[in-house]
């Protein structure tokens, strides 16, 4: 038990520990959970958060009490990983806070502004008398501009950003719009006008501030989920010192420690054998769903798991160069590729913002050349910018976004970034792996033997981790012989039953050599002394709906590509299985990642799902990309999407949710576009006061929220 | 008319109270977790922790 690595040491012998807890369902639960731990000796608080889901401990005593309240947990039926915020999420929950301050300053402003708007626009100077109308701008100042300067950051933040790279974004004619607005109204107040705009300066940071939160948090839910899950692969390892055993952090691991590996545990960093002879499966890298054999010697590669007896291996590369240092590199480069992906919100922006500059460029000249006062034309030339400015676009997009990630999440589909729909939703290719994403990744048995068979072979098998075994005694469910067993590495499991040797093992150790293979399936025989072997065969079984989903996928007009590293007859079968019509076999992740490469060469938009450390680079190489939460969690980590559940479906509705969510932002800025049609003349022809444009921003926003929400009823 | 020289600033003062008390619970942390929040305070007492 490793938890107290996760310690961290507060004033006064203080002891903290987040902890990720699994099986939280119900409010009761913050109670069992916080008085079950509180009771417990040294512990001072213990408080659940019930939205992430995780449990922040301090107490006093030894950081290895960490371990005591774990199993705490676990007697009461809850699953705890030790947690480790990642940097991402501290920066999300700081984000989160600093949104938050600027909604509820701008909602102050907004509210405080219209109070004294009102009264602007229901009366005129003959009734209220000049000295209160100049009281009522000068107090409505004395609230924009410290709103505008402190609200305002999160879209100057972006829009500089984007200048400053050359690029332009939504952001920058929103921050044009908001300071010219603001900016104007100061002058106009000082001339002692009519109208100033301050109420729609602050009202437009209020309602686009509204818009980013409900993107902000839908996105951050998902993160959140997605590193959670990747959290628990956070594993620690056993090392041998000096004689003696001790728990490290695998992100600890040096070259040439010896690390002790119990069977099924994941070989944490590459390495070779120094005792010992064993299976490894090697399906997580190479997709190969063979198991293979190693002794004294053999090398071992980081994140394949070692199946069948434990084994000592020394460490041949530091676990931060270990896993497979080329994969990383191609992540990279891939990864580079892609962030010259434009959202479609900046597609528009770029459209958008030179005809809104040049219509109000033009309104301003306009005015100057029928001979209006400059004051006069610059004013209406900024009613201009601000009936344009994008209040109902940069809603729209975070509205139906929020709505879709939301819906995905309590389906178990978690969106990480926020264009992933978006690239989702254009792609015409999908190209599958097949160990794990396309199968379950865990072999299950094939037909049933005879009873008396297995039983026996069952009361062999529960002696091993070997996944062959698992899955014959998952099967089995009845009595089970009191058997001594004895585990032969690499080949198989022995014992003596009714005074006959009996062996579960391998063809070559206790099998028929001459008997027919089956090419797809994996097989376990057993050996009754004195009788004939029998055979257990097992397939890896499909996904059990992959079928109808790749068939319906085909039927939206998408290629699918099966790219696998397994054999070649077994990938062939797979695809006749699932009628793909174009597959390849055992491809390495450099062939893979240059196969993708090629299809985006050719122009094609790929969606990639995989599952291992051989599909890592294309997952983050392809257009975007998915991974089931059973994957390793490099994949997991790359992937856009990460989906739970032992079904293929959830690929088939998040492409429908991704096409559908598009439909609807496509229609939000026809919708914001015909606003703009029927605004822009009118502001340009000067009839625009704060009132018409307080309104039609107002009313342009909560049509396309309507629209958005359309997407509730589809999914 | 001159009485709104002082009801526009009680207003804003008040707004303002209402602003410090919001930024103040944003500050300690309770908008951390709504949904535990809302069903806190159906969880009895005694069996809470003691500090």
């Amino acid at each position: 038990m490793t938890a107290s690595l996760f310690v961290t040491n507060g004033p006064d012998d203080q002891r903290r520990l987040t902890l990720s807890v699994e099986g939280v369902h119900c409010p009761a639960c913050i109670q069992k959970i916080e008085s079950g731990l509180a009771g417990l000796p040294g512990v001072t608080e213990a408080r659940l958060n019930y939205t992430t889901k995780r449990l922040a401990l301090i107490w006093k005593g030894e950081a290895s009490t960490a371990d005591v309240f774990i199993q705490k947990l676990e007697s009461m039926g809850y699953k705890a990983r030790p947690f480790e915020p990642t940097h991402a999420e501290a920066t999300d929950s700081e984000q989160a806070k600093f949104l938050r301050l600027c909604l509820g300053i701008s909602g102050f402003a907004s509210g405080n502004i219209m109070l004294l708007s009102f009264a602007l626009w229901l009366t005129d100077t003959q009734q209220m008398g000049l000295i209160t109308r100049e009281f009522f701008h000068l107090i409505s100042a004395l609230i924009a501009v410290p709103t505008v300067a402190f609200a305002g950051r999160p879209f100057f933040r972006s829009a500089f950003a984007a200048l400053s790279k050359g690029r332009t974004n939504m952001d920058v004619p929103i921050s044009l719009g908001i300071l010219l607005a603001t900016g104007m109204s100061l002058f106009e107040m000082f001339r002692g006008a009519e109208h100033v705009f301050f109420d729609s300066a602050v009202m437009l940071i209020f309602f686009l501030l509204i818009g980013r939160y409900l993107d902000f948090l839908a996105l951050a839910n998902a993160r959140r989920a997605a590193s959670d899950l990747i959290s628990m692969m956070a594993g620690s390892a056993t090392i041998l010192e000096d004689g003696k055993t001790r728990s490290i952090l695998i992100r600890d691991l040096r070259e040439g420690m010896t690390v002790l590996l119990g069977t099924g545990e994941r070989i944490p960093a590459d390495a070779y054998v120094i005792e010992g002879v064993s299976d490894i499966d090697t399906s997580p890298v190479t997709g190969e769903s063979m198991p293979c054999k190693v002794s004294e010697g053999g090398a071992l590669y980081s994140g394949t798991i070692n199946m069948s007896a434990p084994l000592k291996i020394k460490v041949a590369r530091a676990a931060e160069d270990s896993l497979l240092a080329d994969v990383i590199r191609m992540m990279e480069k891939a990864t580079q590729g892609q962030a010259s992906y434009v959202r479609i919100a900046d597609r528009a922006a770029r459209l958008y913002t030179p005809v809104v500059h040049v219509l109000a460029a033009a309104t301003f000249l306009g005015w100057i050349l029928v001979g209006m006062p400059w004051q006069g034309a610059l004013m209406i030339a900024v009613t201009v910018l601000i009936i344009t400015c994008p209040c109902a676009l940069g809603l729209a997009l975070p509205v139906v976004q929020m709505l879709a990630v939301g819906r995905l999440m309590k389906r178990g589909v978690m969106i990480k970034s926020g264009d992933a729909l978006e690239r989702l939703a254009r792609i015409d290719t999908v190209m599958l792996d097949k160990t794990g994403t396309l199968t379950l990744g865990q072999p299950s048995l094939v037909g049933m033997p005879e009873s008396t068979k297995i039983k026996i072979a069952a009361s062999l098998a529960i002696h091993s981790k070997h996944p062959l075994s698992v899955a014959l005694t998952r099967v089995y469910t009845g009595d089970l012989h009191d058997l001594r067993v004895t585990e032969v590495p690499g080949c198989g499991l022995e014992a003596m039953f009714n005074g006959k040797r009996v062996r579960l093992g391998s063809r070559d150790w206790c099998g028929d050599r001459h008997a027919s293979h089956n090419v797809s399936a994996l097989e376990l025989w057993l050996n009754i002394e004195g009788d004939e072997p029998a055979r257990f065969s097992f397939t890896d079984p499909l996904r059990t709906d992959a079928k109808n989903v790749i068939a319906v996928l085909r039927a939206r007009g998408l290629k699918i590509l099966l790219a696998s590293g397994d054999r070649k007859e077994a990938v062939k079968a797979t695809a006749e299985a699932l009628s793909i019509p174009e597959w390849q076999a055992g491809l390495k992740p450099a062939d893979k990642f240059s196969l993708m490469q090629e299809l985006r060469a050719k122009g094609h938009r790929v969606l990639m799902v995989g599952d291992g450390l051989n599909d890592a680079p294309v997952l983050a190489g392809a257009n975007v990309s998915a991974s089931p939460s059973s994957g390793l969690d490099i994949a997991r980590n790359t992937a856009d999407i990460v989906y739970t559940g032992a079904l293929f479906e959830p690929i088939l509705r998040t492409y429908d949710i991704a096409v559908y969510s598009q439909r609807l932002v496509v229609q939000n800025f026809v919708l914001a576009i015909l606003y703009n049609v029927f605004a822009v003349p009118l502001a340009m022809a000067g009839y625009v006061t704060p009132l018409v444009a307080a309104i039609a921003m107002s009313s342009s926003s909560i049509i396309v929220i309507a629209n958005a929400f359309r997407l509730r009823a589809k999914i | 008319m001159s009485v709104l020289l002082y009801m526009i600033p009680l207003a804003l003062l008040m707004g303002l109270i209402w602003l410090g008390v919001f930024i103040w619970s944003l500050k300690s942390g309770q908008y951390d977790d709504l949904e535990g929040a809302a069903n806190r305070i159906l969880i009895d007492d005694e069996n809470q922790p003691k500090n």
